[in-house]
């Protein structure tokens, strides 16, 4: 294919020092290289997948990163995210990013963008780039960064993980099939969790973001076959790879159309999920009842439960965990109930197929307080906001706020937090 | 028999099996059959009689869409796979 980059940039003797085992390369040589010198990537999101793909590319001679994320960094990243370190812990992830990528290579230029990436900034951010590269955490913004792309006509390097499986692809539009000939609607509300929920082998993104930054180059400079119209799976438990076709939807709601017609919607909407863990869930319309759906969630701090636990009380509290959290620490006296099974049982109830009291939500009362824990806070939020779309009353859904791990700082401390 | 793959969101049906015999003739045979072992995987795979959309089943390296879809033949020895779509990257 010939390569997305037109331009040769020009090297300096240092940067050809610093290159040297690229260029000895007859397929790479000094074309490639200042192909590459005049290049530029997006890279969203600069977590798991991010760390090991922007500092391959940073290595490898790209001449312009950009970096998009509002995150900071927490020590609960560094279980993978190898870009950032115990000495950024608390600073911007697009800072700690720069911080590391300029120490590898000072001949880089680095655009940081500390915001989320949305339906009104998309096209404007990803316009001066060459290439994007996909390494966010959410279906939404998957969906926003492949539309993006196709609109404007820029090859996206897919990435994707979950628990110990990894999926690798480069949709583009223009050569061939894009994310949505693949997967034209996301899944369900809840049938599918994120790395937050179900965890991720920390080595997984290493393997997947590495070989997206391999497509990157392969892209860039025009070498070898993109893995365009074809998908790798990775499973890293049986350590298996295997490739299967993609084939292009002349149909497709994005790529089947004029590419000036394709217009960013609202993809939280169409996802029915958030786009980012920050902020609860926008509450669903479908109440029957008066309750105010979209009123504040009620919480409860840590200290305030500890301290009705002390005189006596005993509230119910529904722990929406998965059972392996459980086993790092919990709270006495809970019911576990994992969100992903209570968010399949939401589904089954409103789209008629069981009743309340045929699914696990049967064991959540109605006609009393209950209080929702999880690690942090965000999933028992996306609980109560789910049930309230039953018709419980949201004055009696209470979440505890900051989960398990305000629990580990304010009242025992002596609990280990994850 | 033929072999299911299945994917990791959906394991949670499967008794956590990763790989499931079944038998059938067919695609649609040996996903109905799948189904009836484990009836809660049907409402995630199906839309009445018809697959989801979100549901990608592949015969080897092909997608059943572009073969016969449903009806295409299975032979004792093939391998499906239920392709899922996850969206895990950054968190």
């Amino acid at each position: 294919m010939k390569p997305v980059v037109s331009d040769l940039g020009n090297l300096s003797n240092d940067e050809i020092r610093r290159y040297g085992r690229h260029l000895i390369m007859p397929e790479f040589g000094m074309e490639a290289q200042r192909r590459l010198k005049a290049s530029s990537v997006l890279i969203v999101g600069t977590g798991g997948l991010g760390s090991p793909l922007a500092l391959y590319l940073a290595a490898a001679g790209v001449g312009r990163l950009g970096l998009v994320d509002y995150d900071v960094v927490d020590e609960s990243n560094l279980q993978r995210q190898i870009i950032h370190g115990q000495s950024t812990v608390g600073v911007s992830k697009t800072e700690s990013a720069e911080r590391r990528l300029k120490d590898l290579n000072p001949f880089l230029e680095i655009i940081r963008y500390d915001v989320p990436l949305t339906s009104d900034n998309a096209l404007e951010i990803i316009a001066p780039y060459d290439l994007v590269i996909d390494g966010t955490d959410n279906f939404p913004t998957r969906y926003l960064v492949n539309d993006a792309c196709v609109k404007l006509g820029k090859p996206n390097v897919y990435g994707s993980i979950l628990r110990f499986e990894g999926q690798l692809s480069v949709f583009y539009a223009q050569e061939g099939p894009c994310y949505r000939c693949m997967f034209p609607e996301p899944p369900p509300p809840g049938l599918v969790p994120n790395c937050a929920e179900a965890g991720v082998l920390g080595v997984l993104p290493g393997t997947i973001g590495t070989m997206q930054a391999t497509e990157a180059v392969k892209l860039l400079t025009g070498i070898g076959d993109p893995m365009i119209g074809r998908m790798l799976l990775y499973d890293a438990l049986e350590m298996s790879f295997t490739t299967i076709k993609v084939r292009k939807n002349p149909r497709c709601p994005v790529c089947g159309i004029p590419a000036d017609q394709v217009e960013l919607i609202d993809y939280e909407e169409f996802c029915g999920v958030p786009a980012h863990d920050h902020a609860p869930a926008e509450a669903a319309s479908a109440v029957e009842e008066t309750f105010d759906a979209d009123a504040p969630v009620p919480q409860i701090t840590a200290l305030a439960l500890k301290a009705r636990l002390d005189q006596g009380e005993s509230p119910v509290i529904i722990d929406v965990r998965n059972p392996p959290e459980l086993e790092i620490a919990a709270l006495e006296n809970t019911v576990l109930i994992p969100k992903p099974q209570i968010m399949i049982a939401v589904d089954e109830v409103l789209s008629g197929r069981k009743p309340i009291e045929a699914t696990v939500i049967g064991q959540i009362p109605r006609d009393r307080e209950v209080l929702f824990l999880c690690r942090s806070g965000v999933r028992s939020t996306d609980v109560i906001y789910a049930l309230r779309d039953l018709g419980y009353n949201p004055a009696s859904l209470v979440n505890v706020e900051g989960g398990i791990l305000a629990w580990a700082r304010e009242v025992d401390v002596t609990m280990p937090m994850y | 028999m033929p072999n299911i793959r299945i994917p990791t969101p959906l394991r949670a049906f499967t008794s956590n099996e990763s790989q499931v015999q079944v038998g059938g003739a067919t695609v649609g045979e040996a996903l109905s059959n799948l189904t009836v072992r484990y009836p809660e995987l049907r409402q995630h795979l199906y839309d009445g009689e018809t697959l989801r959309s979100f549901v990608n089943v592949y015969l080897g390296d092909e997608d059943v869409r572009f073969l016969d879809g449903l009806e295409t033949n299975l032979e004792e020895s093939d391998s499906l796979r239920i392709i899922p779509s996850i969206a895990g990257g950054a968190g």
